[in-house]
């Protein structure tokens, strides 16, 4: 195994035994987005129909909100210590750093996400099988795996950016709202595509934009890491 | 060789090093050679920039100017792989709270692809009773022999280690000391920052003394009249900043 992808997989395996022992990050996206939902629910009382067009909206704000609030987690384990000196400190690229800590932080908000959904499907009263009939649920497992991708390749270097600031906790949901939004709009208009609220449109372009910007913001955080820090 | 290479019996050289944060000049054209296998010993008063040379050295930082060689070559024609060559015991001591204090070492060493065996690395340290305990539920001490062994995991050839006596009760100290002292036999180039004069001087192979982000003083030996001019020089230096 080549020494960058051993640091890679050594800090993947270290985020998730000590999530495994403290189960701090999905738990609290998890309640997190939970509460999203049931805000939602509540105030907006949606029937079929329009839960079907509003529905996609909802559950991906519920999930880049709790998203976030994981994010900012994974570097405060970091900051404990000061153990991120100690990662700098490995004898490979660091952006291993940030290959390592993208993998664990996305494994935590796609299975964070796997838990929310079911209980969207009930709060939501959809039928999962009828408006995403065959193929159209393995789009949708695309649709979340490259929104979940995006958003977590941004959120993780804004991470690493507020992790060393004195205003960290405001400073990443401001960055990361901001530079998200065409990764939180392209997840939600393709999973509204898939929902078939307009049977003549296919999600396909909306995709398309989640690939592209998954790609550029992993592409710009490799490039840029090392840098982040250093500064 | 080219002229910007060192003569190679350094294994750590800085010339001209100067760090600013912002305008705040902490390091000011230090020079510096470290012998292989020789102690080193940096004394100064808070702020004098003994911890800002330790973490330029360790490449936790990169300096405003001047050039850095490890082994003779210059950092800029260097690998990041030369880090395998370096342990950094810092203030902090970089271990995971939530993790045991084998999960630790286990980490670290995986980081370098270390093969040390690691119950060795607990013996040594003095903490294989405490392996299965979280790092959390330490002693000062014992935190601070984890940090010391979290460095020597990948058996660096150049060990930095900055105030490593604080905070250790007079046995801890001891121990450390005498860790200090097997790690010479082992031709590991050592710098360390201390404000633990006798202590600092006893091991020393050399002794250096830092003012106002310069070295201005240099010595070799361990002798009474070296305790007592570091006694004298540091209450007579200045702060960086004053």
């Amino acid at each position: 195994m080549s020494p960058y992808l051993r640091v890679v997989i050594a800090i993947l395996r270290k985020d998730v035994r000590k999530e495994l022992r403290t189960k701090e990050i999905v738990s609290s996206m998890f309640v997190f987005a939970v509460l999203v939902l049931v805000v939602f629910n509540f105030t907006l009382a949606l029937d079929e129909t329009r839960a079907l067009e509003l529905g996609p909206g909802i559950l991906w704000t519920a999930f880049i909100f709790a998203s976030t609030l994981g994010l900012n987690r994974s570097f405060a384990a970091e900051r404990e210590n000061q153990s991120l000196s100690g990662l700098m400190l490995a004898p490979v690229d660091r952006s291993a750093i940030y290959f390592g800590k993208l993998l664990s932080n996305l494994l935590f908000i796609l299975v964070m996400e796997i838990f929310v959904l079911p209980l969207f499907v009930v709060f939501f009263n959809l039928n999962v099988w009828e408006i995403l009939p065959g193929s159209d649920l393995a789009w949708f497992g695309l649709v979340l795996v490259l929104g979940t991708l995006g958003y977590t390749a941004l959120g993780t270097i804004l991470a690493a950016v507020a992790a060393s600031t004195t205003m960290r906790d405001v400073l990443l949901p401001m960055l990361l709202f901001s530079f998200a939004i065409p990764i939180v709009i392209a997840a939600a208009e393709a999973t509204r595509l898939l929902f078939d609220v307009d049977p003549l449109s296919g999600p396909g372009t909306w995709i398309t934009l989640l690939a592209g910007c998954a790609t550029s913001y992993l592409a710009v955080s490799w490039m840029v890491f090392e840098y982040v820090l250093e500064e | 060789m080219g002229l910007t290479e060192t003569s190679g019996a350094a294994v750590f050289e800085a010339r001209r090093l100067t760090k600013q944060f912002g305008r705040i000049p902490v390091l000011k054209e230090v020079d510096l050679e470290l012998a292989r296998g020789r102690c080193h010993v940096l004394f100064g008063r808070n702020g004098a920039g003994k911890s800002t040379l330790l973490h330029v050295a360790a490449t936790l930082m990169n300096p405003t100017s001047g050039e850095l060689f490890y082994d003779g070559k210059p950092l800029a024609e260097l690998t990041s792989s030369m880090r395998a060559k370096i342990g950094l015991v810092s203030h902090q001591s970089f271990v995971y709270a939530d993790l045991t204090v084998r999960e630790n070492l286990e980490f670290y060493a995986s980081l370098y692809g270390a093969s040390r065996d690691v119950d060795e690395l607990l013996e040594w340290a003095d903490l294989a009773l405490r392996s299965g305990s979280s790092a959390r539920s330490l002693s000062r001490g014992m935190q601070q022999r984890l940090a010391i062994a979290r460095a020597l995991a990948h058996e660096p050839k150049l060990l930095l280690l900055d105030e490593p006596f604080t905070g250790l009760d007079a046995a801890a100290s001891e121990r450390l000391n005498n860790l200090l002292n097997e790690i010479k036999g082992r031709e590991v180039t050592v710098l360390l920052a201390t404000h633990d004069i006798e202590r600092g001087v006893a091991i020393a192979d050399r002794v250096l003394l830092m003012d106002g982000g310069r070295i201005v003083f240099d010595a070799t030996g361990a002798t009474a009249d070296i305790v007592d001019e570091i006694r004298r020089l540091l209450l007579e230096t200045s702060s960086p900043r004053s």
